[in-house]
């Protein structure tokens, strides 16, 4: 490359005009600048902090990334031009952003971990608190992973249909009045707070069956009301992708408009509606607050009947468990929040294997 | 199999907007009517019309009479479903179901339509509209690929093998090539000159040497100003609307003088 441009720079017809004084070389600094000044500027840093006597990970960072940004801005200056410098300067900023973003992300799962493996083994994860002192060194959370389970397992089933059905309705059919209210209705349902929500689904309870006759289902209904409107945002956007093209050609084909939107619209959105309603179904699965007001918090047996007593679930027992305040307490809310992570992070690898399994094969 | 069309005093609207004014035409079995005129001047929203497509669209109605033999497309009683399946349809950028392979693809019309067919007349009718399409030979060794995966003027093949496996007596072609490469555009070409034998074809077009090419009849659409509706000008035998057309605004269009 470099040689053809000064070729052609020389080549210049000598009866032309005179060739531009602008030169295209300038000045760079050599590949192995930018991690040399990076440890050098480290080095400082480390020296300057013990000499003071302040060696923290923090200072050390915070030195290390304001000292290098200005160093290597000014060499580049000196050496490249004022652009270049613009460039290796904002460079660092972007990089320094995101490793601040992920310290917190880092920070929040090393806890976790380290708090929680202590406790997590096979027996926590099969046995439950039924019979078990808040201080004795035993029990465990599987009643509360099969109330997590059974609670946002009905919340899906309650949701998944209305929610998708809805989102149809809005993109497919929808027309006017009715679609402008529901999205609007919809709107304001996605900034419910959960305790409303919880409260909502208690009086509807105590209206049906009475004072204190709570259990699992209304926990679900109340996870519901919250995943509802994510899942038909989620969806809608998802159908809106989908090539007005698509429902034409087969339109064309003579293919009625329900089928088209079973056969075409829906197989071509699928992948990005299971993520849509997985990314909803995590949101509602770490709810505490509705599932203290509906499922109750102080069950500690296994109960797989959603209709029938108290659930408890693994948000809920990392909140009973703190406010019992023991330290044996915290270890079973740590290695209940563990889980949990767990729980989700397998929703999420359940989601990407169902969306690749469905998701068009566009390769050639 | 193929049918005549036949248009009288057809106004299309949207919403509002009135888009074509008092469209009158006949359409004859086994030959191809080309539309051609500038853009926006209703030649594609006339051919929606015909296979009552355009009602896909908010807010769009028509006016007038669309025969098919003898049957009124917009008489009171008419399924718009079964009218597409009569007057098939192919459109400006190939548009293939991405989540199906191509035999999938070519019997998109049964397959949507949860029709039930064995598995020997599936592969022949595959087949059959695969070679109807001048498109058997490329394809017939990866028949489950994806359709998405061909190029695009094979796509567009399998386009028109989709349109013509649901048998229709119509073939509206919405400018077929004007996304496709000289050669798929010649191969386009050389495929409605062979569909002409068994259907009716009407294809819109910009390509002026395409319309002199493959078309019997010509059609020449005009605007009556901005913001007005478009007009059908004139129409008639091919050669004689590019040799010697009766209108001056049809010479000025076709001599490159506007548009």
């Amino acid at each position: 490359m470099t040689t053809t441009t000064k070729g052609s720079a020389t080549e210049m017809p000598g009866d032309g005009p005179p060739p531009s004084q602008k030169s295209l070389l300038t000045g760079s600094l050599p590949r192995y600048a930018a991690p040399a000044l990076l440890a050098a500027t480290a080095a400082l840093a480390a020296g300057v902090l013990l000499a003071f006597g302040a060696l923290g990970i923090a200072q050390f960072a915070v030195f290390t990334v304001i000292a290098y940004a200005v160093v290597i801005s000014i060499a580049s200056r000196v050496v490249e031009n004022r652009r270049q410098a613009t460039d290796r300067l904002v460079t660092t900023i972007v990089y320094a952003c995101f490793g601040l973003a992920m310290v917190p992300l880092v920070s929040l799962l090393w806890t976790v971990l380290s708090e929680g493996l202590a406790r997590l083994d096979l027996y926590f994860l099969t046995v439950s608190m039924n019979g078990v002192t808040p201080s004795m060194d035993a029990g465990g959370v599987y009643h509360a992973i099969v109330g997590t389970i059974a609670i946002t397992g009905l919340a899906a089933v309650i949701s998944i249909p209305i929610g998708l059905l809805t989102s149809i309705y809005l993109v497919e059919y929808g027309q006017g009045r009715l679609k402008q209210a529901i999205t609007f209705f919809v709107d304001v349902m996605t900034g419910i707070p959960s305790i409303v929500a919880g409260l909502f689904v208690v009086a509807l309870w105590m209206m049906i069956f009475g004072p204190g006759k709570t259990n699992g289902a209304a926990g679900a209904i109340a996870l519901s009301v919250l995943m509802i409107p994510v899942v038909v945002r989620s969806c809608e956007e998802m159908l809106r992708l989908v090539p007005n093209e698509l429902r034409e050609a087969s339109y064309a084909l003579g293919v009625p408009k329900w089928l088209t939107v079973v056969k075409v619209v829906l197989p071509t959105a699928i992948a990005g509606i299971t993520t849509g309603v997985m990314l909803a179904l995590a949101r509602v699965i770490g709810e505490t607050a509705p599932l203290i007001l509906t499922a109750g918090s102080s069950a500690v047996a296994i109960n797989w009947n959603l209709f029938n007593g108290q659930m408890m679930s693994l948000p809920v027992f990392i909140y009973s468990q703190v406010r019992m305040g023991g330290a044996i307490n915290y270890e079973r809310a740590w290695a209940a929040a563990l889980a949990l992570i767990v729980v989700v992070m397998l929703l999420f690898f359940l989601a990407r294997l169902v969306s690749r399994f469905f998701a068009p094969n566009l390769s050639r | 199999m193929a049918k005549r069309i036949d248009v009288s005093g057809l106004h299309v609207f949207y919403g509002d907007f009135k888009a074509v004014e008092d469209v009158s035409m006949t359409i004859e079995p086994r030959s191809v009517t080309a539309f051609i005129g500038s853009s926006g001047c209703g030649k594609s929203t006339f051919l929606r019309t015909l296979n009552r497509m355009h009602e896909v669209t908010p807010g769009a109605r028509v006016q007038g009479k669309v025969m098919l033999d003898d049957q009124d497309v917009y008489g009171p009683d008419v399924d718009p479903v079964a009218v597409r399946r009569e007057i098939g349809m192919v459109f400006q950028r190939p548009n293939p179901f991405p989540t199906m392979s191509i035999y999938d693809n070519v019997i998109a019309g049964a397959k949507l339509n949860n029709q039930r067919m064995p598995k020997a007349k599936a592969d022949d009718l595959v087949e059959r509209s695969l070679r109807g399409a001048n498109l058997w030979e490329e394809v017939k060794d990866r028949l489950t690929r994806p359709g998405a995966g061909l190029s695009g003027g094979q796509q567009q093949r399998l386009c028109i093998a989709r349109a013509i496996a649901v048998e229709p007596a119509v073939l509206l072609m919405d400018e077929p090539c004007s996304a496709l490469d000289p050669i798929s555009t010649l191969a386009i070409e050389d495929l409605i000159a062979k569909l002409k034998e068994n259907y009716t074809i009407v294809i819109v077009t910009h390509n002026m040497q395409q319309a002199a090419r493959v078309s019997d009849v010509t059609a020449f659409f005009n605007l009556a100003g901005t913001g007005k509706p478009g007009r059908l000008i004139e129409m008639g035998e091919t050669n004689k609307i590019f040799t010697k057309p009766e209108k001056k605004e049809t010479e000025n269009y076709i001599t490159g003088r506007f548009g």
